[in-house]
């Protein structure tokens, strides 16, 4: 199950590789990738911290949207894991985005998506009393660079402990 | 209270009203109106008055610079160089030697003269058509002296709406947010200037983060969004006694503030469970209205100068567009038709447009298109450009612009602009700090 999954996710970036290769901007999506991007979501380990051991604090999205990703999910699950083996800790969930969007705009989408991982730990059993919700929009990026692969870092919902 | 300062205005002389000058403010700065800013003249014993209190030297010189540098950065008029002049201030005052300022090409010549009485100063000027050899307006203030900078501003009202046939902008305020430190960890104040960048004061220490400050056009009151406590909410300031009060009680955050045309609602989003509706409310019974309600992100809201229709910006088409609807959230109609993403509307003042922020290709553009979506027009584009704000009289937005960083994140910041409606006389304004989130006031007198 688990290495079919592998597969099929090295098999997708291969694709996109050969795909991506074969336009024009090739050098520019060659050096955004190497590992870190698949399509514009963020797939790299750079900013993630762990609330725990094997429980990163952090899930990444595509421009303009709030849809969860499998790896998303993935460390969703961790997370509502690590959170009913201890029903002492709440959690904030910081939801941003990236600077190419207007303000208000960006205020209503960091709410969105920080929602969205909310709406997935409670399926995975935690009550929404442990969890707020706390929009940044694009004001606290973690990385200030002005490319995709800065840009797809700051596309994220952060999950702190608020106590 | 210190703002509230009365400034008497007499008319010295009815105004002509068959005056041969006049600019056409549609067409852009190609011709600005060559004009002459004659110093304000001033009596040795007045000019000491003032020095002593208002530690300027020549106040006279000093308030004709304000109404020259006005007249310039608005685009339309192309103030003369003093060194050009021949006839002295006082005796131009009197009755111009109209071949003299004829001979240096000024259409236009302002004079004047201050005096100091009473402990008030007291100001006339006149507006002279040097080719019909004619005055056309001629006024006199009086107020304490501090307010000398007012004075200038007014003078430049009068002058432009005098020569245009509209309302001028120069006596009015700029609230914008004052940014300083790192991208990553930005410090952002409430900060006020007067429209030329004189006067600058901060409003808030820095200790939360602050955003989108906005006039109340029927007073001095301020809407904002701020994280006290980490609670993004809108909040009311009073800037002249420092009063903050939270707007509404919502269990969530509210963002995207802006006061009704008659200043007695606050219009704003409220987010929940991912979606973000409009709502009102009344600021004197604290009614709250839920005016939109879609699955949608429904955000950025503006009104009608009527108060009868708000514009504001949703993704329920799927992407940012621009949408009108009537003030209770009836009749809900897409007008953004164009390639691209649409946000931050703003209906102008006089009610005919709508300014916007488009991102097109990976481009922002300022634009301006009428209330039905028709006659779209990009002003300026960038590499990030948002928020315009209207001048009182509908004719300048005033934005902020972002600069693109280096391969190391370096080189961020964050600059306030303004650009004529017509495209033309793009320029910056100067601010202590980095700045964003600009908003125009009204005129502070009429």
């Amino acid at each position: 199950m688990r290495l079919s999954k592998i597969l099929k996710n090295t098999l997708l970036v291969l694709t996109a590789c050969l795909v991506l290769s074969a336009c024009a901007t090739k050098k520019e999506v060659a050096t955004d990738i190497q590992g870190q991007m698949q399509g514009d979501v963020y797939t790299g380990t750079d900013t993630v911290e762990y609330l725990a051991d094997g429980v990163p604090d952090r899930v990444f999205f595509a421009t303009n949207e709030s849809i969860l990703t499998t790896a998303s999910r993935e460390t969703l699950r961790a997370q509502a894991a690590w959170l009913r083996k201890n029903p002492n800790i709440n959690v904030v969930l910081e939801g941003h985005a990236d600077e190419r969007g207007t303000r208000e705009y960006n205020l209503a989408l960091g709410e969105r998506r920080a929602n969205a991982a909310k709406d997935y730990l409670m399926t995975y059993g935690i009550s929404s009393d442990r969890i707020t919700v706390l929009s940044y929009g694009k004001e606290r990026p973690v990385d200030s660079g002005s490319n995709p692969l800065a840009w797809s870092k700051n596309r994220r919902s952060v999950t702190v402990k608020a106590n | 209270m210190t703002r509230k300062i009365l400034i008497l205005l007499f008319i010295l002389i009815p105004i002509n009203a068959n005056a041969l000058i006049e600019v056409d403010i549609t067409r852009g700065n190609l011709n600005p109106l060559p004009l002459a800013v004659s110093p304000l003249s001033i009596d040795e014993e007045s000019r000491k008055g003032f020095e002593k209190i208002l530690k300027k030297e020549n106040i006279g010189s000093e308030i004709s610079n304000i109404v020259e540098n006005n007249l310039r950065t608005s685009g339309l008029f192309n103030p003369l160089d003093k060194k050009a002049f021949l006839q002295a201030p006082d005796i131009a005052n009197l009755k111009p030697r109209f071949e003299d300022w004829n001979l240096i090409k000024a259409q236009a010549l302002i004079t004047g003269k201050v005096n100091y009485v009473d402990d008030k100063l007291r100001v006339e000027f006149r507006l002279w058509d040097v080719l019909a050899a004619k005055e056309m307006m001629a006024l006199a203030f009086t107020t304490v002296p501090n307010n000398w900078r007012r004075v200038g501003h007014i003078i430049s009202d009068k002058v432009y709406e005098r020569l245009t046939g509209e309302k001028g902008y120069f006596d009015t305020r700029i609230i914008y947010v004052s940014e300083e430190g790192p991208k990553t960890q930005r410090i952002k104040k409430l900060a006020i200037m007067d429209q030329d960048g004189a006067n600058n004061k901060f409003l808030t220490l820095g200790n939360e983060l602050v955003l989108t400050p906005r006039f109340n056009p029927a007073s001095q009151m301020v809407t904002y969004l701020s994280y006290f406590k980490n609670m993004p909410r809108v909040y009311l300031l009073d800037i002249e006694t420092g009063t903050q009060e939270v707007v509404g009680d919502f269990p969530g955050m509210t963002f995207a503030p802006r006061f009704s045309p008659d200043g007695k609602k606050i219009i704003m989003s409220f987010a929940k469970d991912g979606k973000s509706d409009i709502y009102t409310m009344d600021l004197e019974n604290r009614i709250v209205e839920k005016i939109t309600n879609h699955p949608s992100i429904d955000t950025s809201p503006s009104y009608s100068p009527d108060g009868k229709y708000i514009t504001f910006n949703s993704d329920r088409s799927g992407y940012q567009q621009i949408y009108v609807m009537k003030n209770d959230g009836s009749d809900v109609k897409r007008i953004s038709f164009g390639n691209g993403l649409y946000g931050t509307p703003v209906w102008s003042p006089r009610g005919d447009l709508i300014a916007f922020t488009k991102l097109h290709k990976g481009k922002f553009y300022i634009g301006v298109m009428r209330t039905d979506g028709s006659g779209e027009r990009l002003l300026t584009e960038n590499y990030y450009q948002e928020a315009p704000s209207w001048s009182p009289n509908g004719r300048v937005l005033i934005f902020y612009r972002e600069t693109k960083t280096n391969s190391k994140g370096e080189g961020f910041s964050a600059k306030l602009w303004s650009i004529d409606l017509t495209g033309y006389n793009e320029r910056q304004i100067k601010t202590p700090t980095d700045a964003s989130d600009p908003s125009w006031s009204s005129l502070l007198s009429n």
